[in-house]
């Protein structure tokens, strides 16, 4: 490969060809599904309370991507959760902004129009999301028009089909092209682990990823079941975690679809630091995708502030 | 100070409605020892005292045996089957009710955190009843025959590492059998047994099919060297087990032994390395290393050390270490003085020995008996700490070339009770397990227990089954 990939200068040898490049990822520690799923089981029971149940239900808020995703998103729908975005909660002034409202490319000029000034960032789904299939020409073309209409993060996904034929130089090219078309927008590529299927998969799929570039892998459109859970994205931590220890360079990671509840969100929080680390206890490194979980959040919110459970009609439904 | 701080999240120790002072369980009433002598259980995380426990005598003991024989000849040993599984169906029904009752008990008096005994300890003694339960009326189709009869009358002795989880054990398949029991929990942690005398009471079992003596040393030798017993099983140190081996020669009491270990856990190069380190931790660090089965003996492929050894430490940092009580803790106090001092001791020998110790950094509270996890490195075969059982959170961890290697050092001690193979190569699975003598090998896990699964040692690590099938055949005339 003639490419000129981010990890070069770390994985030379990997990188070289091909064959290397294969030989790399399958080279990479096996997962034992079994034990990985223990691990995560295990973890959830940690029990959050007081104070380290605040800290960690606004850290949540402050990491999520609040997602449309529809073929029936209009603009106002886009601007109203825009404004959900950057004041999720009226009623509260201490409530902090969520990090990003994440969109079709088409609608993220209308997010950023909302959003400007307020520090939120506006993530933009690309690359012929959900099923990325679709020539490089089209991908690329994707990218630049969502950077071009305000997003400042792109969500792109993987050739899937690729990868389960083996041919991992050709999703790294896509991940490094796709990288250069962001400019300086951040790049979050989606693995879609529930079509990849294995954790093994998951693994060297988050691997391939950190090599071409990213910033963030993450791991589900949202569009397949099953979406993010708690054993993929404990692999995707150790991935990052190591990665970090080889390169020096923290990649981040989302966890994006079927996460409903604060008590699910909170379960990921404690595995990101118990997995990853306290580095990655940041909107800089962990993202929820989601859209009704930021309404549980909020509701949670102010039971710990005042005591009582509000009714749903307190919260803004967008 | 960490960025995110978990907040204490204890569980409430009032639902155990401790008593200031405990008697026996003879013939299904609490009574009052011959000799009126007591002893006091501590909480090994606090040194405070939780109750005065009777100590049984030796006529103590004669007057429990005679209770369990008297239930044996006129009603257990003879109650159809279908009936005795009912009243084991109720106990395990029971146990899953005051789950939480006997978790907090089981945490105080031993000291291990509560999630092991809300996890483990209590739903594996409530599935031990069901299983076994299942067992009574199907004893024909067991494998020892058309028509296998009870032995007659059990004498138990259990150790303190996992109380209720032993007497289940034992318990469980005696009475499956239709054989009574004669129990002896460990000095140190014979309250769950206790509250568990109280289930037998809720459950209307009928007086003497299992009486409860609690007592040091002495108590268990009265009963160990009782002429009535049918049957004695004992789970517990090696140096005993081969006394009560002495004791019973020549006598027609059956005998069976689960003894001590000094497991290997061997980490091919082509492990799944961050499962194995779960395996790892999991292996020496549930219940404090207090498990006879334990990994205490990590045996990695030399190529894969460094790595695996680099992750280890991350993840030994992670535990924590602190209130048994609290929901987060995952490792809790020491059992006892006298076991923290023989930890501290043998650990000691390691350093003399030249071996590398590691800890992380973790404060121990003030009061009660502590040992942080450890790790030593450059360890030999020939270290005190490769070789003999240190029954707390201290792994030795030595390094090996060829799957031989592994095989032989492995099989290099005089215990042999379980061994732990990692390796995401079936093959290479197999080859080790049929090669090791041990009688439990655990391929890419670590201490999975389940009732249907026979446990139990070879060489000095003990002989008889307990568990599945097998289990039964020690309360059977097979």
């Amino acid at each position: 490969m003639s490419l000129l990939v981010p990890a070069a200068e770390h994985l030379p040898d990997a990188l070289a060809s091909e064959s290397t490049l294969r030989r790399f990822l399958h080279g990479l520690p096996g997962v034992d599904q079994v034990g990985a799923e223990a691990r995560a089981a295990t973890l959830a029971t940690r029990s959050i309370k007081r104070e380290s149940k605040r800290w960690a239900l606004d850290m949540a808020v402050r990491m999520t991507d609040l997602t449309t995703l529809e073929g029936a998103d209009t603009p106002g729908k886009v601007r109203a959760l825009s404004a959900k975005a950057v004041r999720p909660d009226p009623s509260d002034p201490t409530c902090p902004s969520v990090a990003a409202v994440c969109v079709y490319g088409d609608l993220a000029g209308e997010a950023a129009a909302v959003v400007a000034g307020s520090g939120v960032h506006v993530a933009a789904v690309a690359t012929a999301f959900p099923s990325g299939r679709a020539s490089l020409a089209v991908k690329l073309a994707d990218t630049r028009d969502a950077v071009a209409a305000g997003a400042d993060e792109i969500d792109m996904v993987i050739d899937r089909g690729a990868f389960l034929c083996g041919r991992y130089g050709e999703v790294l090219e896509e991940i490094v092209q796709v990288k250069q078309a962001c400019g300086p927008a951040h790049l979050k590529v989606i693995l879609e682990t529930g079509e990849l299927a294995t954790l093994d998969n998951a693994r060297r799929a988050a691997w391939l990823a950190m090599a071409g570039g990213a910033d963030f892998v993450k791991t589900s459109t949202g569009k397949v079941t099953p979406a993010a859970t708690l054993p993929v994205t404990l692999v995707l931590l150790e991935a990052v975690r190591d990665f970090a220890a080889l390169t020096g360079r923290a990649v981040g990671v989302k966890a994006a679809g079927g996460i409903r509840s604060a008590k699910d969100a909170i379960r990921y929080l404690v595995m990101v630091n118990e997995v990853a680390g306290e580095r990655w206890l940041t909107p800089e490194a962990f993202r929820f995708g989601a859209s009704t979980l930021l309404n549980d959040l909020l509701l949670q919110r102010a039971k710990q502030r005042t005591g009582a459970y509000a009714g749903p009609d307190y919260f803004t439904i967008d | 100070m960490p960025v995110f701080d978990y907040a204490p999240a204890p569980e409430s120790r009032d639902i155990v409605a401790l008593r200031p002072g405990y008697g026996l369980f003879v013939d299904g009433a609490f009574t009052e020892p011959a000799d009126g002598g007591t002893f006091k259980t501590v909480n090994p995380a606090t040194e405070e005292v939780l109750a005065e426990v009777a100590e049984a005598g030796p006529a103590d003991v004669d007057r429990a045996v005679a209770a369990a024989r008297r239930a044996f000849d006129g009603v257990w040993g003879r109650m159809r089957p279908a009936e005795r599984a009912k009243y084991l169906f109720r106990v395990a029904r029971v146990l899953q009710e005051r789950a939480r009752e006997f978790a907090v008990l089981e945490s105080l008096d031993n000291g291990k955190p509560i999630r092991e005994s809300r996890d483990v300890d209590v739903p594996l003694a409530a599935a031990h009843f069901f299983y076994y339960a299942g067992w009574a009326d199907k004893l024909r189709w067991a494998g020892f025959g058309g028509d296998p009869r009870p032995l007659g009358v059990a004498g138990q002795v259990i150790p303190w590492n996992f109380p209720l989880l032993m007497a289940a054990w034992k318990l469980a398949p005696a009475l499956a059998a239709g054989n009574t029991c004669v129990l002896k929990p460990a000095e140190t942690t014979p309250l769950s047994a206790l509250l568990l005398a109280e289930v037998l009471q809720q459950v209307d079992l009928p007086p003497g099919v299992v009486n409860i003596v609690t007592g040091a040393g002495g108590t268990g030798r009265a009963l160990v060297a009782h002429g009535g017993l049918d049957k004695v099983a004992f789970t517990g140190s090696t140096e005993v087990g081969k006394q009560i081996q002495r004791t019973l020669a020549g006598t027609r009491t059956k005998l069976t032994l689960e003894l001590g270990g000094k497991a290997a856990n061997i980490v091919f190069d082509d492990a799944p390395l961050d499962q194995a380190v779960e395996g790892i931790v999991n292996g020496i660090f549930f219940n404090q290393g207090h498990v006879c089965c334990a990994g205490s003996r990590l045996l990695v492929q030399e190529s894969v050390a460094e790595p695996l050894l680099e992750r280890l430490k991350q993840r030994l940092a992670t535990l924590r270490l602190g209130d048994p009580l609290d929901k987060n803790t995952d490792i809790g106090a020491v059992n006892s003085a006298a076991q923290l001092e023989r930890i501290t001791e043998l650990a000691a020998s390691g350093d003399a020995e030249g071996a590398v110790r590691w800890q992380p950094e973790c404060p121990l509270p003030d009061r009660g008996w502590w040992f942080p996890p450890t790790l030593f490195t450059g360890v030999s075969q020939s270290h005190r700490i490769a070789r003999e059982e240190i029954f707390g959170p201290v792994l030795s961890v030595l390094t090996f070339r060829t799957p031989d290697e592994a095989v032989v050092k492995a099989n290099n001690t005089p215990y042999g009770l379980s061994a732990g193979v990692w390796s995401e190569k079936g093959s290479r699975i197999l080859w080790t397990a049929q090669r090791l003598r041990a009688g439990v090998v655990w391929a890419n896990t670590f201490n999975r227990f389940d009732p249907a699964s026979p446990f139990g040692g070879y060489k000095e690590s003990g002989f008889g089954r307990e568990g599945g099938r097998h289990g039964l055949e020690a309360y059977l005339d097979a």
